[in-house]
């Protein structure tokens, strides 16, 4: 039995790597979707048979209770939804992981790490490090949430000294890291998780909406790397290569993301960034868009034979991916060649418009990535930016002193005619003006991404 | 006859001899025993072996995940999310093993927590990966 453990764990490891491995296309997401519900239950499974492990009842009112709100939860969410439902299950990891890093604290002796007062060194370190990872995760996650959901303002929230109290905090935090370690003092454990606590939300609030996507990977990074400390607490190697895994994934995801901004991990961390609009948007004020009609836009790609679709958070927001599907299956009937174009940072979180446009039935072999689709622009006749802005902004390629300078964008401007559906000729998110809105070839569509959509199937129909 | 005695003695120098390298065997094995036994009763010496798998674990995570298409990288999320809740073998432990009832509320807390993520994770990314479909 005791090497059966181990052994059970080691395969529940390897279907957790098949399960990610899985993922590496449409075709094999789903065997390798079996595989880590079948690593799941196997460690849970043998986690429950161990010997010492009675009774068996509060563990199943435990499962059944979180069970049953999870999938209550998981089942009801709107996909648009989903970047806080992530954010939202990423704080609940953080508090797991907080919560049996005082469980051994309070009981070191069920995990054989020493007894009360007198917990190994190495212990002590450890169950700090995934206190603190987990606090963190824990109140970072929620303000995300908070952000993503409109609760808490999308805007960076910045005031001076910023840097220098998360600075004064984390050197507290190690101050109190050590005297645990000589005292065995629970009062510097709560101390400990208590600033952890208040360095998540200090991290996470200078940082503004359109970041959120790297925030969002950042902190199931973070998730992983609780759990990896937890597993070094209970000396638990499944724990330790899960929490390694996940927190690898969510690292390159954080590093995707901000290449996909062309910005340091570091400077969107520091925050603050989108925080001075209106200052550059005025100089623009003395030229002309040419505004058109829901018919107008019809009519143009009806007559066309190459239209590529530009997504962002706009659609999310405005719910469009259904009424986008349905434009493009008229088109499509029209004899019209549709494809879908997505920026790596389009959204509020990795990959979260391939999900919108597969949630609206559209195959993914219609959908390309910006690498695979850039060089299609030039031979596009209309391009149909619907809730997107600063991924198109040809000043990005040229104009050295836009804030967005060197950012990968969606050659956009090289089609001959580029419709734009936005709400207002406001400037994007980084609070810098499109000059695309200007040119001869674009023409604005201003109004909701959703009834603006369902205009133009109107009119094509 | 000589030939079967002959061939019962060799057996007998066999078994002798056999025996012998039994013997130096069990001997070796003591030795090795309690050449290890200090190494693995110290408690530090986890640190090392958990800090191999954990570089190691990281190097797999990295290669398996940069072959991850970008289009699944939200079911990606998802995944790792309620992957990262097999923290609840930790939970259920500090449940039912713990010797303070603190401990074991704590230990409660979390078998809910996880389990909402385990549940609520692997069903959002079933409900993602059933959406991806091919054209026709």
């Amino acid at each position: 039995m005791e090497i059966f453990t181990p052994l059970a764990y080691l395969v529940s490891s390897v279907l957790f790597i098949m399960a990610l491995r899985g993922l590496a296309g449409p075709e094999t997401a789903r065997r390798g979707f079996l595989y880590g519900v079948a690593g799941m239950v196997l460690a849970i499974l043998v986690t429950i048979m161990l010997p010492n492990v009675t009774p068996y009842g509060l563990i199943i009112l435990g499962v059944l209770i979180g069970g049953g709100i999870g999938s209550a939860i998981a089942l009801k969410i709107e996909m648009t939804a989903l970047p806080q439902l992530v954010a939202a299950f990423h704080s609940l990891v953080g508090l797991a992981a907080v919560c049996v890093a005082i469980a051994a604290f309070y009981s070191p002796d069920a995990y054989g790490i020493g007894s009360v007062g007198n917990i190994k060194l190495a212990s002590l370190i450890e169950m700090s490090l995934g206190a603190v990872i987990g606090a963190i995760t824990f109140t970072g996650s929620i303000i995300a949430w908070g952000k993503l959901q409109g609760v808490v303002t999308g805007k960076p929230i910045t005031f001076n000294m910023q840097h220098m109290i998360n600075a004064f905090l984390a050197g507290l935090l190690l101050l109190f890291v050590i005297m645990l370690c000589v005292t065995q003092l629970s009062f510097y454990f709560w101390l400990i998780v208590i600033i952890a606590c208040v360095l998540g939300v200090l991290i996470i609030i200078p940082i503004g909406g359109a970041d959120m996507p790297v925030i969002v990977s950042m902190l199931n990074s973070y998730s992983g790397w609780a759990a990896a400390g937890i597993g070094f607490t209970l000396h638990n190697n499944l724990l330790i290569i899960v929490g390694a895994l996940v927190g690898a994934s969510g690292a390159i995801l954080s590093y995707i993301m901000c290449k996909g901004m062309n910005r340091s991990f570091f400077n969107v961390i520091l925050g603050g960034f989108g925080g001075e609009q209106a200052a550059s948007a005025q100089d623009m004020g003395d030229r002309n868009a040419n505004l058109g009609s829901a018919e107008d836009a019809a009519y143009i790609m009806k007559n066309s034979s190459k239209v590529i679709i530009v997504p962002g958070y706009g659609m999310a927001v405005a719910q469009a991916q259904h009424a986008l599907r349905e434009m493009a299956d008229v088109l499509k009937s029209h004899g019209v060649d549709v494809k879908y174009a997505i920026h790596p940072v389009a959204g509020r979180m990795p990959g979260h418009m391939n999900v919108l446009l597969a949630e609206a039935n559209v195959p993914y072999d219609e959908v390309f990535e910006l690498e695979d689709i850039n060089r299609d622009f030039a031979m596009t006749d209309v391009v149909y930016v619907i809730g997107a802005n600063d991924i198109t902004n040809p000043a990005a390629k040229t104009d050295t002193t836009s804030p967005i300078y060197g950012m990968p964008v969606l050659d956009v401007d090289k089609a001959k005619t580029v419709l734009f559906v936005k709400r207002s000729l406001g400037s994007g998110y980084a609070g810098i003006d499109n000059p695309l809105f200007y040119e001869n070839g674009t023409m604005m569509l201003l109004d909701d991404a959703k009834k603006m959509t369902e205009n133009i199937v109107k009119a094509l129909e | 006859m000589t030939t079967e005695q002959a061939f019962n003695k060799d057996l007998m120098g066999i078994a002798e001899a056999a025996n012998e390298l039994a013997a130096v065997a069990s001997q070796a094995a003591f030795n090795a025993h309690n050449a290890v036994e200090p190494v693995v009763n110290n408690g530090d010496s986890f640190l090392i072996t958990g800090l191999t798998v954990f570089i190691l674990a990281c190097f797999v995570g990295y290669y398996v995940v940069w072959r991850v298409t970008p289009a699944l990288h939200s079911p990606l999320m998802a995944m790792t999310n309620a992957l990262s809740s097999v923290i609840i073998v930790g939970a259920l432990l500090a449940l039912v093993v713990s010797a303070t009832s603190f401990s074991k509320i704590m230990g409660f807390i979390a078998v809910i927590l996880a389990s909402i993520n385990i549940f609520g994770g692997f069903i959002v990314t079933r409900r993602m990966l059933h959406m991806f479909k091919k054209k026709g």
